[in-house]
């Protein structure tokens, strides 16, 4: 299939979102797109508030050690098997980010709230814990409903990103994407001002069309805008269609423990043109 | 692996750390295994065979070891209603009270060594009624008398709702169960090699010991053979690393 007329290209979708929005991101088997992440950075992107649903390894690590990003919420940043995410240790050891400690149904709970169009969402947990302390815009009541009183929960605020961003398995001329099983991506569209979606491939007909697909896709009314880039997450996976480029990713940690190396992979395989996987 | 004592060259430590894990785990319907976590998830999987079933495994990351379809919120919604009975945690830093520390060490929120984040600890630990920690690094770099970061309590006050919490700590030297209404460590088993001195030199709290502590048993002969051949194709969807270097997997 060939791409549709009314798809943009990864790069355009980088300079769609501005410097300083806040940007949601899927965890790493969620779908990230990669490709725009590179695009991001070739555009020099400056101030991104990053929003890890609920977590992050290579994407919020690459974007932090190139300058990208000011704050970032998350419930973890880690390269997972290959070792800590360093520009991200970095940067935060360093105070170069601000750091909102999050845990991760909490952030599931804020764009929850958000897609519901409610101010808050309670959850069970948390109370006693440093990430509370450390949270002014966590709070905590009385369960209102608990007989005899007491019964604290928290209450998370209502949180929409500027941005949803993430790479999807398939889109379709009509402008759906499809997601399968990766409900954060759509609860992320669901809950955000605006999505934008890479797709790893072209599907031949109306996704909304099919009930064996309907239920996995997301349809244009949440999506801004999507592209064509094919093996878009690289060098992490894509679910049901390519692993981890596993050298790869042990590679560019050992890159970016120290800021030349860092710079290095940056030229290598990001400003040199469109990395090839 | 490594070690030396009566045991070695019997079996690995990661044989004996998978099937103590696993004997662990009996009797729990639904056996959830996060984020970096290739042991406890290989004791999750071997649990789920040796029961045909009857105990599932949910593993983070895994498209196929993971009987879930709804998404990333769908594991702590189920541990909220009480449908998760076993999860891991792991911790840079984790003191007596089994509080524990996914953070960083000292001042917040700029540190001296930041670690990835508490992930789901601060609801999961709350939610889930036996937790496992798990740490391989038995130092006192590790077991603190107090954690620089509270990530997720180790105990809740009366009144705050908490169906779930430690059971036990699992370490490359011991086994440790956790006393609840003490909140403190009891010392239940060592590894092969290690010595109760050890562990009292390596460990930066204090821990109940009672007098005869003995050894952790040794794996069962048929589930060794289960963890190299079905749990480590099993596993190495998740941490190809992982089953490569430590359970020699070839696949």
């Amino acid at each position: 299939m060939d791409t549709p007329e009314n798809y943009i290209s990864a790069d355009e979708i980088a300079s769609r979102i501005p410097d300083g929005a806040l940007i949601g991101v899927p965890k790493e088997d969620g779908g990230v797109a990669m490709e725009v992440t590179r695009a991001l950075i070739r555009r020099g992107a400056r101030n991104l508030r990053l929003l890890t649903v609920p977590v992050s390894s290579m994407q919020a690590d690459i974007l932090i050690g190139a300058g990208c990003v000011s704050e970032i919420e998350t419930s973890g940043v880690s390269m997972g098997e290959f070792g800590y995410a360093p520009c991200f240790r970095r940067a935060v050891q360093d105070g170069a980010i601000a750091m909102r400690d999050a845990t991760c149904p909490a952030l599931y709970a804020e764009l929850q709230a958000s897609e519901k169009g409610s101010p808050f969402q309670p959850l069970r947990g948390i109370i006693g814990s440093d990430v509370l302390a450390h949270r002014a815009d966590w709070k905590v009541i009385d369960n209102p409903f608990a007989e005899g009183g007491g019964d604290p929960i928290v209450l998370l605020p209502a949180v929409r990103p500027d941005v949803a961003l993430f790479h999807a398995r398939y889109g379709d001329r009509h402008g759906n994407v499809w997601v399968g099983p990766k409900r954060e991506c759509v609860l992320l569209a669901h809950a955000s001002a605006s999505t934008f979606v890479t797709v790893e491939e072209i599907w031949d007909g109306n996704l909304m069309e099919d009930d064996r697909m309907l239920a996995g896709t997301i349809p244009p009314v949440y999506v801004d805008a999507v592209a064509h880039a094919k093996r878009g997450a690289w060098p992490l996976s894509l679910a049901n269609c390519y692993g981890r480029d596993c050298e790869h990713l042990r590679d560019y940690v050992k890159a970016a423990k120290s800021p030349e190396g860092f710079a290095d992979y940056l030229k290598q395989h990001v400003h040199a043109e469109q990395a090839v996987a | 692996m490594g070690y030396t004592g009566e045991y070695a060259g019997e079996y690995t430590r990661e044989e004996l750390l998978i099937c103590a894990i696993a004997r662990m785990l009996e009797g729990c319907r639904n056996i959830a295994v996060g984020t970096a976590s290739p042991i406890p998830g290989s004791a999750a999987l071997l649990m789920q065979a040796l029961t045909g079933g009857t105990s599932r495994a949910s593993i983070l990351g895994s498209n196929i070891h993971n009987p879930f379809n709804d998404g990333g919120p769908e594991l702590f919604d189920r541990a909220g209603q009480g449908r998760v009975d076993a999860f891991f945690l792991g911790g840079g830093q984790i003191d007596g009270e089994a509080n524990i520390n996914l953070v960083s060490t000292g001042p917040y929120p700029e540190p001296d060594t930041r670690f990835p984040g508490s992930f789901g600890s601060a609801y999961l630990y709350f939610s889930v009624p036996r937790v496992i920690l798990f740490r391989e690094e038995h130092s006192r770099r590790v077991f603190v008398d107090k954690v620089d970061f509270i990530s997720a309590p180790g105990w809740s006050p009366p009144g705050v709702h908490r169906p779930g919490g430690p059971h036990a700590l699992i370490t490359s030297l011991c086994i440790f169960l956790y006393d609840k209404e003490h909140r403190r460590f009891r010392l239940d088993g060592l590894l092969p090699g290690a010595t109760l001195e050890q562990v009292r030199d390596n460990t930066g709290f204090d821990f109940d010991c009672p007098d005869d502590v003995g050894p952790v048993a040794p794996p069962e002969p048929d589930w060794i053979a289960l963890i190299h051949s079905r749990i480590a194709e099993e596993i190495s969807e998740t941490y190809p690393e992982f089953a490569r270097n430590r359970l020699d997997w070839q696949g």
